[in-house]
């Protein structure tokens, strides 16, 4: 069965349009984006994004595995936030499961997806602003991204690719001294957020860039599936962390920051919003973090304590019987959808009551937010392009898997 | 590790605002529902997708405003062969519901719900690229991950984990 169509190519309809191609190979498309632009001098008339350069399978690699191989793979879905991809898929098989979450590991999960929070939207801040034009930002957003890395590396021994929820839990114990270590970062991080708005908010040249720009209604985000700061930047006030609660956010206060326009300028600062109140939640996280377990109690899905090991014959066994075999899930399905930097991020998880997953679908983000992209960008100039793409926070391993 | 049984009694589940939306308006459409982990799944009749997607998403007092995502399942070998999920959320109430089409492997088609939500065109395109289903009335039914000459439909179950070589 073979497909041999022609690669996509918008048709230029009239002898007044060109087509241009834009990237995959492009500094502005923030991975291997390609997209196609019909133009009518400098305008935009249509435009088409051509997808799929980082396909890597990983829906079907994951259905080869057992459930616990998993969440190595969850990491290299969207490299800026691994650690909200794991709490996704932990959360998914722990409804799975029915596996009850100690407090401590939910505040502990928390506070470092907060901290993912931060340190994807500074990486988006950064370059977003490289992309326009403003240099100094990005240096300053990488120096305090470099803290946050510190801090994961800290924590599970890993800059980036972190996978340190595990189902049930966690995987280790926070080593001392890193919740003084987090403390200093969150009373150190408000300051530098004045001086990033310092830079660009009020800004002349920033404005001009932004106001105004690539504008998309309520209705349209809504209805092309977007979702997170794309979705709030048009004024919809939708935020899973609040009005769907998991892992315990529940507990926690803060605002959801909503803007008006819908252009890249309300999506700017709607982001910006977000990391005051991230590091909100990580200090109240910080001041309330409970005590207890970092595991549930449930031996035949957790892996046991290196010392129980070498102490206890069950622990012995347990441990041999879930890494030579996995455990087994009773048989379902759930979808368990959590607020990623990006928007909605959702774990559609089927288990047909083996050790290994019969599907995992990912629902990104970024999939349904790219769709936005052509309503922005019709009718504007192609220089509006590259701040439009910057400003949907695109991030092409998630979009492709 | 207590899980409650799932609930499948379309009896029990009528007052659902979703079950009671639908059976108001062609008890035919619906072919089973199931509560299970809080979730709920209701079985359409695939002939009536493209339909019940818009009367949940126009109802008055439960509106499904947000199309969330689009997936498959592939059950090879048995039949029906593919399960088409689509899940829905309530902004405004705060609840999801999962819609299901159940198809035979012979012929995979089912109605595009594009004109619903427009957000389904890129998670349609996916499910067709990866499950080899097709979707009538889309306005750009082409491969989206895969190159435009590629063999088979990877997420199938017959297709092997490491590709074919």
């Amino acid at each position: 069965m073979a497909h041999l169509t022609p690669t996509p190519v918008l048709e230029p309809n009239q002898d007044r349009t060109m087509i241009l191609n834009m990237g995959p190979q492009h500094p502005s498309t923030h991975g291997v984006l390609r997209v196609i632009l019909e133009i009518d001098g400098e305008t935009v008339v249509r435009m088409m994004p051509d997808i799929g350069y980082l396909h890597t399978g990983i829906e079907k690699t994951c259905e080869a595995k057992f459930y616990q191989q998993v969440v190595p793979l969850t990491d290299r879905i969207d490299y800026l936030c691994p650690l909200t991809n794991n709490l996704c898929y932990a959360l998914a098989v722990e409804k799975l499961l029915g596996l009850e979450i100690p407090p401590k590991a939910q505040w502990l999960r928390v506070l470092l997806n907060e901290l993912t929070r931060i340190n994807s939207h500074l990486v988006w801040l950064g370059t977003h602003a490289l992309d326009i034009g403003a240099m100094t930002v990005f240096l300053y957003c990488f120096r305090e991204r470099e803290d946050i890395l510190r801090i994961f590396e800290m924590v599970s021994g890993q800059r980036m690719m972190t996978s340190y929820f595990r189902i049930g839990g966690i995987a280790l114990e926070p080593p001392i001294g890193f919740f003084e270590k987090v403390r200093d970062f969150a009373d150190r991080f408000p300051a530098r957020v004045d001086e990033y708005e310092n830079l660009l908010t009020g800004n002349p040249i920033w404005m001009m860039r932004t106001k105004g720009v690539a504008k998309i209604s309520a209705e349209d985000a809504l209805a092309l599936g977007a979702s997170g700061p794309t979705l709030r930047g048009s004024g919809v006030d939708l935020d899973l962390r609040r009005d769907m609660p998991y892992s315990g956010y529940e507990n926690f206060k803060f605002k959801v920051p909503v803007g008006k326009e819908g252009d890249v300028f309300d999506r700017y600062l709607c982001r910006v919003a977000e990391l005051r109140e991230s590091i909100g939640i990580v200090k109240q996280a910080l001041d309330g973090m409970p005590e207890g377990p970092i595991k549930a109690n449930a031996p035949k899905v957790v892996l046991p304590d290196r010392e129980k090991m070498k102490t206890e014959m069950e622990a012995l066994i347990y441990h041999f019987k879930i890494i030579t075999e996995g455990f087994t899930v009773p048989a379902g399905e759930v979808y368990q959808a959590v607020e990623s930097p990006r928007g909605e991020m959702g774990y559609y998880v089927v288990s047909d009551g083996t050790a290994k997953p019969y599907r995992v679908h990912m629902r990104a983000a970024c999939l349904a937010n790219l769709q936005t992209l052509p309503k922005m960008c019709e009718g504007r100039l192609i220089a509006d392009v590259v701040a439009a793409i910057g400003s949907i926070d695109i991030v092409l391993g998630e979009i492709d898997r | 590790m207590a899980l409650a049984p799932p609930i499948t009694d379309l009896e029990q589940l009528r007052t659902h605002p979703a079950v009671a939306a639908l059976l108001d308006w062609n008890p035919a459409a619906i072919q089973g529902v199931k509560f299970d982990r809080d979730e709920m799944t209701i079985a359409v009749d695939r002939a009536h997708i493209r339909e019940a997607c818009t009367l949940l998403r126009d109802h008055a007092d439960f509106p499904f405003e947000f199309l969330s995502d689009v997936t498959c399942v592939d059950w090879y070998p048995s039949e029906p062969r593919f399960e088409v999920i689509y899940h829905l959320l309530s902004i405004s109430k705060k609840e999801r519901v999962r819609l299901k089409v159940r198809l035979d492997g012979s012929s995979p088609v089912v109605e595009s719900i594009t004109s619903v939500w427009p957000a389904a065109n890129y998670f349609e395109r996916e499910v067709f690229d990866l499950f080899g289903v097709r979707f009538t009335g889309h306005p750009y039914l082409r491969r989206i991950m895969m190159p435009e000459d590629w063999d088979g439909n990877p997420l199938r179950k017959d297709y092997p984990v490491e590709g074919y070589r």
